[in-house]
């Protein structure tokens, strides 16, 4: 009876990652434009900057590369996770809402699916990895384990923001109060030393995607200002308390 | 034998009483229509009943589980389709109902045949391939209406399934339903403003008004209560107190400058009613509808009421957005 009751609930957290697969899949301009886009940032604005500029004796287009793998991360999953406003405005998810699965399977599936999606465009820019000489390519397997545990946290963080806000005006709330701060924090585009004012060093250190720019910079360029562990440590606490605070929230919603 | 049984059902949401405790049961095999003013709690009590909505007091069964305390149990015997259109429009005909299947538990094994069966049987084999965004709105719900019926629930719920179409794909739509209902044996529970709609299909009607049913029969029995046939005539000044004391009329309504009396066989009586009134300009007799009842127990006409938000402005505009992103 148990076993039985899991299994229904795997296959329901199966059915929901397979739909957004499907939706992904289906919306080839929305791939190629969350490809195209990092690269832009790296190429327009990495070899903009870089030209009179390098940091810690490292050309700044390699030195923002892991920043902009975290910020194609940060950006895809938390509108990923909001984009429920829209499908709960649409009625899209009203079907699957009353279908016997609990809603916290259908939360994990959601989270799955946002995952795979934003991970599928990490390893396209991967791909691209060889165009940035000081990038070591032995890194990639542990600054991937990064992104992954920051995606689980930012989708279900957008998952719980998006249980919450009934209209789509709240979307353009946090993207500007919420996402631009946590990327412009996170030393995803320049270095967080002691050269910050000492006020923006406080933000950094509270903004928990700073351990992971500084883990997937440490992975891929060996350069990082925390132990490794700890910047692994922080994330994967931050995304077990996003899975808490996401599946309630996602629960509750109406 | 029962398959729904509901004892004083009550919702209500913070100071509004939704619904103030329904009794009901309906029986395996029929077709029973809810009909009732905007806002009489009849989406209310589908909702309580689908799981989606928690009673506040009262209890239901469906085929023997509890709404309360076996949600999950109730929800996998139920199929709903809703009053706005709930398909998945990023995903084909197919995928849709794959997607379905999946969150029903349907064996990987039977998936494909009892999707390709239920295709058939709404006649969509064709298009089944095809983005659901670019289906007709009869194909949407013939779609929507293959979708609640393919985990075969022992209870398919209808919230106004013809809502927004036009009135041939509406018969057809009904066509459809009879023919899958017959085919699977399945109670359907169904609300409509429409009200020869509900008349021609249900074999059984509750009207609800303000929380509560305040009708419970056959739609023929309903008609007769009324008292036989309603001949409208038109005249300056009919004499009201005559016409009601006349031993075979049991109503008499005055609206502007017509009057309705509601008599028992009329062909035979006709001639004398229509001796006591001066001045008459016309007179038209008729048969009394479903309408008719609704109109005399609520008090108002089903006719002029607009369903709650159906495919309103605001949802076609977020529509088509979707489709653009």
């Amino acid at each position: 009876m148990r076993t039985a009751i899991l299994f229904r609930e795997l296959l329901g957290i199966s059915a929901v990652w397979w739909r957004e697969f499907k939706v992904f899949w289906r919306e080839k301009s929305r791939i190629v434009s969350s490809i195209v886009q990092p690269l832009m940032w790296l190429f327009l604005f990495g070899s903009g900057i870089g030209a009179s500029l390098s940091v810690s004796d490292v050309n700044y287009r390699d030195y923002i590369y892991p920043g902009i793998l975290s910020m194609s991360v940060i950006f895809g999953s938390i509108f990923f996770g909001l984009y429920i406003i829209w499908d709960r405005k649409l009625d899209v998810l009203k079907a699957v809402l009353v279908a016997p699965v609990s809603r916290i399977s259908i939360f994990f599936g959601k989270v799955l699916g946002g995952c795979t999606d934003v991970l599928l465009q990490v390893v396209i820019l991967f791909i691209f990895s060889f165009l940035f000489p000081s990038v070591d390519p032995r890194g990639i397997p542990l600054a991937l384990l990064f992104l992954l545990v920051t995606s689980v946290a930012l989708v279900s963080l957008g998952l719980a923001l998006g249980s919450l806000l009934e209209s789509l005006e709240g979307f353009q709330v946090i993207s500007a109060f919420l996402v631009f701060p946590l990327f412009f924090l996170s030393g995803a585009l320049f270095p967080v030393d002691e050269r910050l004012p000492a006020w923006l060093q406080k933000l950094v250190i509270v903004n928990p995607l700073t351990y992971t720019v500084d883990g997937v910079r440490g992975a891929l360029l060996g350069l990082h200002d925390h132990p490794i562990l700890l910047d692994l440590g922080v994330i994967t606490l931050f995304a077990l308390v996003m899975i808490a605070t996401g599946s309630v929230l996602f629960s509750r919603m109406k | 034998m029962s398959i729904i049984e509901i004892r004083s059902l009550a919702k209500t949401f913070g100071k509004i009483q939704a619904v103030r405790g329904i009794d009901l049961t309906i029986s395996r095999g029929e077709i029973f229509g809810l009909l009732g003013p905007n806002g009489a709690g009849k989406t209310t009590t589908i909702g309580m009943l689908c799981t989606i909505i928690r009673p506040t007091s009262g209890s239901g069964l469906i085929a023997g589980f509890d709404i309360a305390k076996h949600p999950t149990q109730v929800r996998q015997k139920v199929g709903i389709v809703f009053q706005d259109p709930t398909l998945d429009t990023i995903l084909t005909g197919r995928e849709n109902l794959q997607l379905h299947a999946r969150l029903y538990g349907i064996p990987r094994r039977e998936r494909k045949a009892w999707i390709d069966e239920i295709l058939a049987l709404v006649d969509l084999r064709d298009r089944a391939d095809d983005l659901t965004k670019t289906y007709s709105g009869g194909m949407r719900r013939r779609l929507e209406l293959a979708r609640g019926l393919l985990h075969r629930p022992a209870v398919l719920f209808l919230d106004e399934p013809t809502l927004g179409l036009d009135p041939q794909t509406r018969a057809r739509t009904w066509e459809y339903i009879r023919k899958m209902v017959q085919k699977e044996e399945t109670t359907v529970v169904l609300t409509t403003h429409y009200m020869e709609e509900a008349q021609a299909m249900c074999d059984r009607i509750g009207i609800i008004d303000a929380g509560k049913i305040i009708a419970l029969d056959t739609p023929d029995n309903m008609v007769d209560a009324l008292g036989g046939d309603i001949v409208a005539v038109r005249a300056p000044a009919p004499p009201m107190e005559k016409l009601s004391a006349l031993p075979y009329v049991s109503a008499v309504q005055c609206a502007g400058e017509t009057v309705e009396i509601t008599m028992k066989s009329a062909p035979l009586h006709l001639a004398e009613v229509l001796s006591l009134i001066p001045d008459v300009a016309s007179v038209e007799m008729r048969k009394p509808t479903l309408n008719d009842v609704f109109i005399k127990l609520t008090g108002r006409d089903i006719r002029n009421e607009t369903a709650e938000n159906g495919g309103g402005w605001v949802e076609t505009i977020a529509r088509h957005r979707q489709k653009g992103t």
